[in-house]
């Protein structure tokens, strides 16, 4: 092929090229229905995380203001960044028997990295994770939760 | 008066400049910075300064047990962070001889290569959008959705997941897994036809990318690139073919080679990569065996005496890990073998001679992640 026809050639197939990658836009420019994007701020009540989605670690309470952590401390040893501080005292009980109960149960959201150490190890499946996704604050104070609410108690049987 | 005008311009012309590309710069990926010896708009010599993201990955690991190692290993390569914590978890198994089971092997494989076709797909739309297709990055990212929504309903992460453990995973996958991979699978094939047809064939792509930064198959030997830029090259180099772990020997796949070594023939093999993993998916999906998700584990983990090698193939080319244990709960040495920091080594011989704008499509085509290059 000589260099005269190969020019026209080359040209040809790279206009060609061209229009194959522009109907494929195309297509997409005159098919509204499908847009894949969510306009977010708008929708935030009708959007749902999946039920597993790590968010913010809880600890479960029932109707009765009870939950189910022993104040035993694997979580905090567990944790790679040390954001749990589990922080305990100890009571006696009627029959004299002394029980560690959990006074604050302290997470730093600020050094979570999400690995879900804490709630695969935790004996008596006391914490779990929280669909929340919105973190954002003005204080970092406000990283710092308390998970056991005020004047909570543990559930009887859990030992 | 011919002379007295060219004088001074030819002066100009031959002197070298110094041009700091990065550490901010969009094509870069990331803190990388390129200090770039330049005449006129010709590369002449390339170094790389590493080092802005720099946390201590490995000395972390030293005071970390071995289950805690796991979501460092996330944040090295981050785009494929399943199969980074693969490697440290067939570390441990082979270390403490624990067999795991049929069906953990099956997910690991699949999620795997999941994680390679997401990170193919985001390196398909960066490398669209540095040769100035941004229309490739908002597709790439789209279709990329679909699998961090697999991910994102099984365990609740969508990039660093941290899901396999020492001996099994987390938890097991979500009962809906299999269906949206298998519609994923279904939508993706119509979807790679797409990046054919607008990058692939593309004449001004083509022109930017065949010939551009040649790297010989010798050359990807004696700097150790691996991955898909090596098989780029014509080096058969893939770890799932020359040590196969998991599922990767009883499931059938073909190594994507190509010989020309250019920037092209690095792009073609990742998108036929993105292919050999969804026939590998496909291999396995229907069959998953009922069973445990984890093997009994003790909750400390102590590796015998000795030190322990595995490497595993990340999304850019070998990962290796190297540890050494003295038998308590915590390693004494860990050294990670980094694919983007062995391939970054090759930029310079690769990139002389080219332009600055050549240098950007080379630098793309050997897909580096800075975290995984500084760790």
């Amino acid at each position: 092929m000589n260099s005269f026809t190969k020019y026209f050639t080359d040209i040809f197939w790279g206009f060609r090229s061209l229009l194959i990658g522009m109907s494929v836009t195309g297509r997409y420019f005159f098919s509204p229905g499908q847009i894949v994007t969510q306009q977010y701020p708008e929708n935030r009540k009708k959007l749902k995380m999946f039920e597993r989605f790590k968010g913010d670690l809880i600890m479960p309470h029932d109707e009765h203001n009870q939950h189910r952590c022993t104040g035993c401390g694997i979580c905090e040893t567990n944790c790679p960044n040390g954001s749990i501080e589990v922080i305990s005292d100890r009571i006696e009980l009627p029959d004299g028997k002394k029980k560690r109960i959990i006074d604050k149960h302290i997470y730093h959201l600020s050094m979570c990295t999400f690995c879900s150490l804490c709630v695969k190890t935790c004996p008596s499946e006391a914490l779990d994770w929280d669909q929340t996704f919105e973190h954002a604050v003005f204080d970092r104070t406000k990283l710092t939760k308390i998970l056991n609410k005020p004047g909570s108690s543990i559930i009887k049987d859990i030992e | 008066m011919k002379e007295i005008i060219n004088l001074p311009v030819q002066s100009i012309e031959e002197e070298e400049y110094h041009i700091n590309m990065g550490p901010q710069h969009p094509s870069t990926h990331g803190v990388l910075r390129l200090v770039v010896t330049l005449q006129g708009e010709i590369v002449k010599k390339l170094q790389p300064h590493c080092g802005y993201i720099h946390r201590g990955i490995e000395k972390m690991c030293e005071k970390d047990t071995y289950q805690q190692i796991i979501h460092l290993t996330d944040r090295m390569d981050y785009l494929s962070a399943h199969i980074n914590n693969h490697a440290v978890c067939l570390l441990v198994e082979g270390a403490l001889e624990v067999e795991v089971p049929e069906r953990v092997k099956y997910i690991r494989t699949i999620l795997d290569e999941l994680n390679r076709i997401a990170s193919h797909q985001l390196w398909w739309s960066s490398f669209g959008m540095d040769l100035g297709g941004l229309t490739c990055f908002f597709y790439g990212l789209r279709d990329r959705e679909h699998i961090l929504d697999i991910f994102e309903e099984s365990f609740g992460s969508r990039l660093l997941h941290s899901y396999y453990t020492p001996g099994g995973l987390m938890r097991d996958v979500h009962p809906n897994f299999q269906k949206r991979v298998k519609d994923f699978l279904k939508y993706n094939r119509k979807k790679i036809k797409d990046y054919d047809r607008i990058l692939s064939g593309n004449v001004i792509f083509l022109e930017r990318s065949k010939g551009v930064g040649v790297l010989s198959k010798e050359l990807a030997i004696n700097y150790g690139v691996t991955g898909p830029s090596g098989r780029g090259s014509g080096w058969a180099c893939d770890i799932r073919k020359k040590h196969p772990y998991a599922m990767y020997d009883k499931v059938e796949f073909r190594e994507v080679l190509r010989h020309e070594g250019d920037t092209y023939s690095r792009y073609m093999v990742r998108i036929d990569e993105m292919r050999e993993s969804m026939n590998i998916i496909e291999q396995l999906i229907d069959n998953i065996p009922e069973g445990d998700f984890s093997a009994k584990m003790k909750p400390i983990i102590r590796l015998p005496e000795g030190e322990y090698y595995q490497c595993v193939e990340s999304a850019r080319g070998e990962l290796g890990i190297y540890c050494i244990s003295d038998g308590n709960k915590n390693p004494v040495r860990m050294k990670f073998r980094t694919p983007s920091f062995v391939n970054l080594g090759v930029l310079d011989k690769i990139s002389r001679e080219m332009k600055i704008a050549d240098l950007v499509a080379i630098g793309a085509s050997l897909d580096l992640v800075i975290p995984d290059i500084d760790r």
